[in-house]
Parts: C-alpha cells; sequence; structure tokens
C-alpha cells in the first residue's frame, strides 16, 4: 500500500477529495430543505390569507372580532372621546411612540392584531385604566389606540395589512 | 463492535468522555477501524444501502406524518393535500412511496447475495437470523403503509391480507376482529395500522443495530467463503469500505430518483387514486410488487388454510436456513452444483412474482392446455424443494472445487501475500 | 483475481438473462390480453407532454378547462380541484382576475352570519369547483342508476403503467390520459360489425361442443354422462347503453358526451371530437398530477447532480484502491 501517488501530486489528489466533499455537502444542504420548508404554510393555508369583512353592522363605540390566519383581529369603531384622548396623549408618555394617525387610517376604525405583544394571550376590551385594552396574564395594558402604556408587554399591539373597498367593506391581508 | 477500535481520544473533552462512555470508540470500532476482507466485491455494497433507504424512509415519513390525517373519512383527502398543497409534499410522498420499493430491491439483493455466497453459516446463523427479523418487521410496516392513503387497493389489501388471520384454529375470528376493532376493516383499523407503521420502523432501526453487532462480532463474510486469518486479508472498513458503499448508495439514488421524478407511480396501481369503497372490490387485486412471490405461492394452493399456512411458511422457512444448509463450503463459486440450483432459485422467485399479477386460470404464456395455476404449483414446489431437499442433501453430495489456503493468496498470489506479510512487518 | 472477475461476470449475465426473461414474460402477457378479434385498437396519442422535457401546452389545458366546464361538469364533480389551481404554475394558469371571475359564476354556501343564517355567496379562488349533484344518491337518481365519477384523479386511476412506457423514457401516466381519450373518441351509433362476428363465432363454437357431446351421450347409450344442455344463443344487448369500443364489456351509461363542435373555443382552435377529447384528457392529466412539470423540472437537475457526483465519487473510490489489490 505504497502511497506514491501522494508524493508526486500532492496537490491534485487533495483537490479531488475536497471537491467530491463539497459537492457532496451541496447536496445534502439542498436535499434537507424541501424537509424544512414542507412545515411552512401550505398553498391552501396561503390562500386563506386575506379576508373580507363587512363592518356596516358596527355602531360608534362597538366592536367586532373576526379570525383572520387563526388569530382574532380586533375591529373597534371608536368613539369621539376615546379619539380625542389618544390623539392628545403626548408621544413623551408612551412606551413604544406612535402617533395616534399612524395606528388608524381612518380615525374611528381602529383595526388590530388582538394578539398581547408580550406572550401572546388575547387581551380584554374596554378595561384597563386607559380604557382601551386590558391583558389579563400578565397585566400589560393598552390605551384606546392600542399603545402599551404599562405591564411587561414590549410594544404596542400589531396593525394588519388592510385596506378599505368600500366605506362598509375592508380587506385584511 | 467495539472490539477493533484503535481509538485513542487525543483532547481533554475526547478523554473525559471516554471514561464515562465510550461511544466515540464504539462507532469508530464500527465504522472506521474494523477489519473488512479486502476482496469484497460490489454485492456487499447492498447492506450499507439498505440502511440509507431506511434512514430515507424514516426521515420521509415523520415529514409525511405532520401533513397525514389518519381517519377514514379524510385520510385519502390528506395525502392529495400533500401532493397539492404541501411545500414539496409531492417530492416527499413520491420518495416515501417508491423508497419502499427499492427498500425491498435493496434487501432482496441483500439477501440474495446472502444466499449465493453462503453467509449464513456458522458463525453467522443470529446475523442471518436478525436479517430475517428485519425483512418479516418490514413486510409488516410495508403492508400497514399501503393502507394509509386509504384508496382501493389499500382498502381491499387490508382485507385480504387480514382475513388470512381467519384460518387460525378456534380463534381466527376472534383475530381478526381484534386486528380490525369492528366487524370489517374500517377506521380503527386504519388508525392502529398508522400508529403501528409509525412505530416498526424504530423497532427495525433497534433490530439493525443488532444485526450490525453480530455482523462485527465474526466479520463480514467474502465471496471466497474462507474466513479472514491474517492482517493482510483484510482493510480498514474507513476509507476502503466507506468510499465504496457511498460510491455505491450514489448510484442507488439515481435509480430511486429516477423513479421519483419521472415515474413516480410506476411501481403503484391505478386503483389507489380512487378512495376506498367497502362496496365494490376492484377487478384485479394485486399486492406491492415485493410480496407478489409469496401471494403466489398463497394462490397455487387450492385451499384457503393451505394457501395461509404456505404463504407464511415460505416466509419463515427462511429463519431455518443455517440449519437446513449441510454443505461446508460457503461461497458458490466453489460448489458449481450449487450455483446452478441458486440461479434456478433466483429465476423462480422472478416467475413467481409473475404469477402473483396474473389470472390463475388463464394459459401460461398462451399455452393451451397449461393454466398459471399448474406451473405456478410446480414453481411452489421447487421454492420448498430449494430449502428442504436441495440445500440438506446437495451439500452431502456435491463434488466442489479446492478452496484457496487464505484470501491474500487469492489475491495476491501466494508469492505477493508472502511480500505483503513481509511488508507488513518491516 | 480473474477468477472472480469471470464470477462476477457470470453473475451479472445471470442476472440480466433472469431479468429479461421475467420482463419478456410479463410483456407477452400483457400482449395476450382478451381483445375481439376486429376490434379498432386503441390510439397510443403522442402527448406533448410525456417526454423527460415535456410540458403542459396553456392554451390547451384552458380549452381543456373549457370542455370540462361546459360538458363535463354537468355530471361530474371535480371535488379536490380548487379555482385558485388553474392559476397555479405549471396548469392552465389564468390570470388572477380570470380566476376570480370564472369562481364568482358558481355560488356556495356561506355563513352562518351574525343571526346565524346561512346565505350564498359567489365562489372565490380559495373555493372548490361546484359538484352537479348534492350527493351520490342524488347524482345516481338523475343518472339512471349510474354514478359519474369523480374526475380529480380520473386520470391517475386509469388505465396502466406500462414497461413499454418506462423504457422509452416516457412519463408512466400516459396510459390514464390515452383511456379517457380513447374512451371519448370511442362511440359507435350501432353495434358494429365485429361484435356480431364475434357473437356468431362464439355460438357456433358454443353449438359444436354441444354437438360433439351429444354424440358422445348418444353413443354412450347409459346414464354414465349427463344429458348436454343446448347452449343459449349469446347476442350481444345493449339495452339502455352506449356502445364504446374501449369500455371494458363495450356497453357504457354515459351516452356520448362530445362530438364535433360541442364546445366553441374563443382561440380558433377547430372543434373536432378528437381536438376535445385531447385537450380535456390533458386537462384531467393536469388535475390528476398538477405537479408534473415541477417534478420534471427540478428531477433534471437532480438527476444530473447525481451523476457527476457518482462520477467524483468513483473517481475517489479509486484512488483510495489505487495500490491496494483486491
Amino acid at each position: 500500500m505504497a502511497d506514491t501517488g501522494k508524493v508526486k501530486e500532492p496537490g491534485r489528489r487533495d483537490f479531488l477529495y475536497i471537491a467530491t466533499g463539497a459537492f457532496g455537502a451541496l447536496g445534502v444542504g439542498v436535499g434537507a430543505w424541501p424537509l424544512l420548508d414542507q412545515m411552512n404554510p401550505d398553498a391552501s393555508v396561503k390562500a386563506l390569507a386575506s379576508i373580507e369583512v363587512d363592518i356596516s353592522t358596527v355602531g360608534v363605540g362597538e366592536s367586532l372580532t373576526v379570525n383572520w390566519r387563526g388569530k382574532p383581529i380586533f375591529i373597534r369603531h371608536r368613539t369621539a372621546e376615546e379619539i380625542k384622548t389618544s390623539v392628545n396623549t403626548p408621544l413623551s408618555d408612551l412606551k413604544d411612540p406612535e402617533e395616534d394617525s399612524a395606528r388608524a387610517e381612518k380615525p374611528e376604525w381602529l383595526i388590530m392584531v388582538g394578539v398581547c405583544t408580550h406572550l401572546g394571550c388575547i387581551p380584554l376590551g374596554e378595561a384597563g385604566k386607559y380604557n382601551g385594552w386590558f391583558c389579563p396574564c400578565h397585566n400589560s395594558v393598552y390605551d384606546t389606540a392600542g399603545r402599551i402604556r404599562s405591564g411587561p408587554a414590549p410594544k404596542n399591539l400589531e396593525i394588519p395589512e388592510y385596506s378599505f373597498i368600500s366605506d362598509t367593506k375592508i380587506k385584511i391581508g | 463492535m467495539s472490539g477493533h477500535s484503535t481509538y485513542v481520544p487525543k483532547s481533554d473533552a475526547g478523554k473525559w468522555l471516554e471514561k464515562r462512555l465510550p461511544i466515540i470508540s464504539l462507532l469508530h470500532g464500527a465504522a472506521v477501524s474494523m477489519p473488512n476482507p479486502r476482496n469484497l466485491n460490489y454485492w456487499w455494497v447492498f447492506g450499507g444501502i439498505a440502511l440509507f433507504m431506511l434512514i430515507v424512509q424514516v426521515v420521509t415519513g415523520i415529514v409525511l406524518a405532520m401533513h397525514y390525517t389518519p381517519h377514514a373519512d379524510m385520510a385519502f383527502n390528506s395525502v392529495e393535500h400533500i401532493m397539492r398543497d404541501v411545500n414539496w409534499g409531492w417530492l416527499l410522498r413520491y420518495t416515501h412511496a417508491n423508497g419502499a420499493s427499492m427498500f425491498f430491491v435493496a434487501v432482496y439483493i441483500h439477501i440474495l447475495r446472502g444466499m449465493y455466497y453462503g453467509s449464513y453459516k456458522a458463525p453467522r446463523e443470529v446475523l442471518w437470523l436478525l436479517g430475517m427479523l428485519i425483512y418479516l418487521l418490514m413486510m409488516a410496516t410495508g403492508f400497514m403503509g399501503y393502507v394509509l392513503p386509504w384508496g382501493q387497493m389499500s382498502f381491499w389489501g387490508a382485507t385480504v391480507i387480514t382475513n388470512f388471520f381467519e384460518v387460525v384454529p378456534f380463534i381466527g375470528d376472534d383475530i381478526r376482529i381484534l386486528l380490525w376493532g369492528g366487524f370489517a376493516v374500517d377506521n380503527p383499523t386504519l388508525n392502529r395500522f398508522f400508529s403501528l407503521h409509525y412505530l416498526l420502523p424504530f423497532v427495525i432501526l433497534g433490530v439493525v443495530i443488532l444485526h450490525i453487532w453480530a455482523l462485527h462480532v465474526p466479520g463480514s463474510n467474502n465471496p471466497l467463503g474462507v474466513e479472514a486469518k491474517s492482517k493482510q486479508d483484510t482493510l480498514s472498513f474507513h476509507p476502503y469500505f466507506t468510499m465504496k458503499d457511498l460510491y455505491g448508495i450514489v448510484l442507488f439514488a439515481i435509480i430511486l430518483f429516477y423513479f421519483v421524478f419521472f415515474n413516480p407511480n410506476f411501481m403503484g396501481h391505478p386503483d389507489n387514486y380512487i378512495p376506498a369503497n367497502s362496496l365494490v372490490t376492484p377487478a384485479h387485486i394485486v399486492p406491492e410488487w415485493y410480496y407478489l412471490p409469496f401471494y403466489a405461492i398463497l394462490r397455487a394452493i387450492p385451499s384457503k388454510a393451505g394457501g395461509v399456512a404456505g404463504m407464511f411458511g415460505s416466509i419463515l422457512i427462511l429463519f431455518v436456513v443455517p440449519w437446513l444448509d449441510t454443505s461446508k463450503i460457503r461461497s458458490a463459486n466453489f460448489r458449481p452444483a450449487y450455483r446452478i440450483f441458486f440461479w434456478i432459485f433466483v429465476a423462480n422467485g422472478l416467475l413467481l412474482g409473475y404469477f402473483g399479477q396474473v389470472s390463475t386460470t388463464d394459459n401460461f404464456l398462451g399455452i393451451a392446455g397449461v393454466t398459471n395455476l399448474v406451473v405456478s404449483q410446480m414453481s411452489t414446489i421447487y421454492y420448498f424443494g430449494f430449502f428442504v431437499i436441495i440445500l440438506p442433501v446437495l451439500g452431502l453430495i456435491e463434488k466442489t472445487k479446492p478452496l484457496p489456503n487464505s484470501i491474500s493468496e487469492a489475491v495476491l498470489g501466494a508469492e505477493g501475500a508472502a511480500a505483503e506479510a513481509a511488508e507488513q512487518k518491516a | 483475481m480473474n477468477n472472480l472477475k469471470q464470477n462476477i461476470t457470470s453473475i451479472v449475465q445471470k442476472t440480466a438473462l433472469a431479468l429479461l426473461i421475467a420482463t419478456s414474460v410479463t410483456g407477452a402477457a400483457c400482449a395476450a390480453g382478451g381483445a375481439i378479434k376486429g376490434a379498432p385498437e386503441a390510439k397510443y396519442v403522442d402527448w406533448s407532454w410525456a417526454g423527460v422535457f415535456g410540458t403542459f401546452d396553456r392554451a390547451q389545458l384552458q380549452r381543456g378547462y373549457q370542455v370540462y366546464k361546459e360538458v363535463c361538469a354537468s355530471c361530474h364533480s371535480m371535488d379536490l380541484i380548487k379555482f385558485r389551481n388553474l392559476n397555479e404554475a405549471g396548469g392552465p394558469e389564468f390570470s388572477e382576475a380570470q380566476v376570480k371571475t370564472l369562481a364568482a359564476e358558481y355560488e356556495i354556501e356561506g355563513g352562518p352570519d351574525a343571526e346565524g343564517e346561512m346565505f350564498t355567496r359567489p365562489r372565490l379562488p380559495k373555493d372548490p369547483f361546484p359538484a352537479p349533484f348534492a350527493n351520490k344518491n342524488a347524482a345516481m337518481a338523475s343518472n339512471g342508476g349510474a354514478f359519474p365519477p369523480d374526475l380529480s384523479l380520473i386520470a391517475k386511476a386509469r388505465g396502466h403503467y406500462s414497461f413499454k412506457d418506462l423504457f422509452m423514457g416516457r412519463d408512466g401516466l400516459v396510459g390514464g390520459p390515452n383511456y379517457v381519450y380513447n374512451l371519448l373518441t370511442g362511440y359507435e351509433d350501432e353495434v358494429p360489425q365485429y361484435i356480431l362476428d364475434h357473437d356468431k363465432e362464439v355460438n357456433a363454437k358454443a353449438l359444436e361442443a354441444y354437438n360433439k357431446a351429444l354424440v358422445e351421450y348418444n353413443e354412450a347409450g347409459d346414464n354414465s354422462l349427463r344429458k348436454p344442455d343446448a347452449p343459449t344463443p349469446h347476442n350481444f344487448d345493449l339495452g339502455e347503453s352506449s356502445f364504446n369500443n374501449h369500455f371494458s364489456g363495450n356497453k357504457i351509461s354515459m351516452s356520448q358526451p362530445l362530438s364535433e363542435d360541442s364546445v366553441e373555443y374563443t382561440d380558433g382552435t377547430k372543434a373536432t371530437l378528437e381536438q376535445h377529447a385531447e385537450d380535456v384528457s390533458t386537462f384531467l392529466i393536469w388535475a390528476a398530477e398538477p405537479k408534473m412539470e415541477e417534478r420534471k423540472r427540478i428531477g433534471i437537475k437532480i438527476l444530473l447532480y447525481l451523476i457527476i457526483l457518482a462520477g467524483l465519487m468513483y473517481a475517489v473510490k479509486r484512488r483510495i484502491w489505487e495500490n491496494v489489490r483486491h
């Protein structure tokens, strides 16, 4: 088993081994992708990714909760009072500063993902110190624009992608 | 497995672990320093290929189970959901379905190699028994997996196979009802089959570890059937046989993926794309191809109990092969007469596979007056005759060729072996 | 060494021989199928998508959908197909707007609304194709007791996979569309002559056998033989069914669904019967195997990769073994 090849051509042999190893590793990597990607949302889940909601029945001071991608969406028809307190809140009082206008496309309609940004519980509506939302799990308090005011949650309630198809119909997602 | 290890931990962490759990030296002994006969030919790569296929099946199976619904009302559609909506679902399912077939291909070649080269003879009987246990478990797993898509062939295959158990005296009917969880194949049956189909591969994996352990005690047999005696008879497993096995695996993967990508349904049956219907039986019930020889034996015997006994007997007889073969010579290369009977056995097996899927009442190859039934009965007789007559008798009477003194002498010639021995000493 | 090589060669030769015998046996058996003499042979359609590089013709799939929608859909459901599939890559690839319009042509029950009432709404791309009947019993009642099968997978559930296709590098799926094509083009207005001839032949044979048995019976003259029964003549009776050259037993409950100009194609394609059949068969194989294009496209890359890898591995293996005799 005298290893004469190595003495003659040190580079070529190593190159072959490295190239084969790398090429094989590439295959293993590519092969692992389908095994991982299969866990991502499938085509039937993605097809349900946008919903249309009729909001004509939601009166001032009323809320509607709809299911979108398995999560609750809070649709709040805000009162003038609620809008006013929210607009008048100085940004310096906020943990996650955001203007009221950045939270609602039309001020009277507040549309949010109803999931506490702390650990994913569903906050209760018209509750808490600011008469906004209150999360019973760990006492996070949100104001009438869904902005975090106190408690462990780090961020304001998330605003989903939505658009008004007409005055009474919105498309979420 | 550990006996051969030359592993000496270099790092402190390695030494620390070695003292507490010598797993690295165990693996090193099994897959790196294990001495293997230097003259193994390419028929020996099918063990590695079978292990590769087992891993492919387990991995794709776990992933498919994330999307499959084991309920009679939803199973069929959930499989179609995998095929249509799940990311890469078609690839995963086709790989799993064709992988099962290719797993059997590899295992059949592996078994036949063992039979040709007499690998089951002392001291490798336990190795053979464990292998047969793996094969039996594979058949059970494959059968239950085929039921899961809940198509027409799934349902009627399950019905036919579970009805085998009715022939058990006294308690046959109770066994059947126990297997079904009802009075026919239905949702409870599907549910338990799914559970067992998920469990058994891990049992197989366990037996595979025992199989490899049992291999490492006596070491591999080889094409000459002469035990490796000296150091120059062998080469270390790594890099010589790791590389050879990996090369074989890649070649095998080309065949597997040809089917997966270009003819994924070839080894399946069209009727399984029709949802299960307990009121209509398909015109031709055919098991998966890998059961066909045994199915042919079932049909060749014209009595229900006899057919079932013959079919199970044809599998169980494989377990006692080490004690049926009386020849002291392992390799068929030195047994000219056995070699002929062996190849007839292989051809006969293929013929039985053919009989497993044609009508028994049709004429054999269109020859008037000779039905498939008659010829398949002769095939069945040869199948059993090979084990109970040819193997015991031939070993006593056949004239064998002289064996070489050692592997290295056969491979290198007497001078070469001496030279290499001297070189190794120096 | 030489001995070994010879042995390996002989093993390879024998395995090849055994395989050859097995395949030729199977092939011969397939060829010797029980077709009636004089029956027209099923056409083997040269599908544009069948090869290793074959892709679907979008326009053909769109025409096929039109045939399904305007003709087949009045009796046959396609439960597994959703409107959104018509827009997906590798299919008919209607535009997103087109699919919305196509879906909205049908209604589906939605709800319950805030008052708990169910309501009907237009279908959306996520909804499945509408089924023509509420359930199997309704379907059978409307079709004289015959059940029009769901067509989602019909092109994979019919026809058989043949060795011929495997060796020709064709997709094994061609069997199903071939069957659908031949079925749709295989109708005859009257029972053809070859069936009548076949009946005649069968009856003559039965009579001959009867006469022979009768002579034997009379010659025996005792009770050792049973008196043979006179054969009942076998005559093909179509009854309420239609005649089809390629349907098993030749009697089919479905009356001829397609003929020239059954559908008015918008793309100017001449609407012959054969064109209809080809278009709808292609549509049905797409519906049964919507990922065919993706499968082949990726498959070519994977196989090329594996072949190159095998080449590299072979080189490495040879390097390792080059100075080792074995």
